[in-house]
């Protein structure tokens, strides 16, 4: 069990999110996360996706486990599909009618819309089985997604969610480096395009662990958001919960 | 070695409870229709948590086997820092190790 201090903090910084999120009134959340082989297995692996479900099921982990109860997430096959046709213009994704969520759409979802009443739409970056997407093709893939938010006429919210650096699921579970993760969101909070495309896959794999792969869904929400600043509201990490906790926002400069 | 197919079995399980039910009725049911070398079929039918750790298995892969095996967390954690020190570095895959242990 996290300690209360660490538990409470990160939650009441969800919260907080969740009524920023409320606040824009979005008519659908895009989550772009990576995904740890719930859907897909190195026999097709597609370095993007997107999903186009009427609805979704999650969390695929125990869910006492995860402390989430196993739950139908509704979707939106129309908008997923306008969304896929005007990425496809720039991004060769992959989609997809079923999806289990895990933790890194689950915990998120968990916090943001724990009523599940808005439509979610999933997008996954293989983070995890290389050959991985070179870090300028995130950044490509997000300004491929909001071009396409920009062109329907829903309001559309996008979050990023995984770690920066972290060794899950290995003996190194719960180490965390958090010089590196802070010198990330330094250039994350500056848009900084430059500096965060030169990270090399062997220096994040030495670095930041094979968890640190996973700065790919931050760097498409980058590209989503290019040219303006983010800011990190929360910032923790939490040894038991693997990574160093963050919530970040973007505010766009319209 | 055919750690694609050790995780490729690891995963169908993960994703199936109909394939789960069949693997711990009769394992050798499954098995067969994987090519695995002798090591690797004994690693999952003991199962050797840290063992399948030692041969590459993915940790995102593993750890849902794992508590499907009645696990919990911690002795999931011990029984890969065990593997370590039993059996050496990771071999293959995004957890090879070199310095026969982890950074912890």
């Amino acid at each position: 069990m996290a300690a209360p201090d660490d538990k409470n903090s990160l939650y009441e910084a969800f919260d907080e999110m969740r009524q920023a999120l409320e606040a824009t009134k979005p008519d659908a959340l895009i989550v772009i996360a990576a995904e740890h082989f719930a859907n897909f297995f190195m026999d097709n692996m597609p370095a993007y996706c997107i999903g186009m479900g009427e609805e979704y099921e999650g969390p695929i982990e125990d869910p006492e486990w995860l402390g989430i109860p196993r739950t139908k997430v509704p979707g939106n096959p129309d908008l997923s599909k306008r969304i896929i046709q005007k990425v496809l213009n720039d991004i060769d994704v992959a989609y997809a009618e079923e999806w289990k969520f895990d933790h890194g759409i689950s915990v998120p979802l968990n916090f943001l819309t724990p009523n599940y009443d808005l439509d979610i739409i999933p997008v996954n970056i293989n983070c995890q089985g290389p050959p991985l997407t070179p870090l300028h093709r995130a950044w490509a893939f997000g300004q491929a997604l909001r071009k396409a938010c920009d062109a329907v006429p829903e309001r559309i919210a996008i979050v990023g969610t995984g770690g920066i650096s972290h060794w899950p699921a290995t003996p190194d579970s719960g180490k965390i480096d958090t010089s590196w993760d802070k010198a990330f969101l330094d250039k994350w909070t500056s848009n900084d395009k430059q500096s965060m495309l030169s990270y090399t896959d062997e220096e994040t794999w030495k670095e930041g662990g094979q968890g640190g792969f996973e700065i790919r869904t931050f760097i498409a929400i980058s590209g989503a958001t290019e040219g303006c600043k983010a800011r990190v509201d929360y910032y923790r990490p939490i040894p038991i919960f693997a990574v160093g906790c963050t919530i970040g926002i973007v505010e766009l400069e319209l | 070695m055919s750690l694609y197919q050790t995780q490729k079995l690891l995963y169908n399980l993960n994703k199936s409870t109909e394939l789960q039910a069949q693997f711990f009725a009769d394992k050798q049911s499954v098995l067969k229709n994987y090519r695995l070398d002798e090591e690797e079929a004994e690693a999952i039918v003991k199962p050797d948590i840290g063992l399948l750790y030692i041969m590459g298995v993915n940790g995102q892969i593993l750890m849902h086997y794992a508590a499907m095996c009645g696990y919990a967390w911690p002795e999931y954690i011990k029984a890969m820092r065990d593997a370590l020190e039993i059996y050496g570095n990771v071999r293959a895959g995004l957890y090879v190790t070199t310095d026969g242990k982890g950074a912890v």
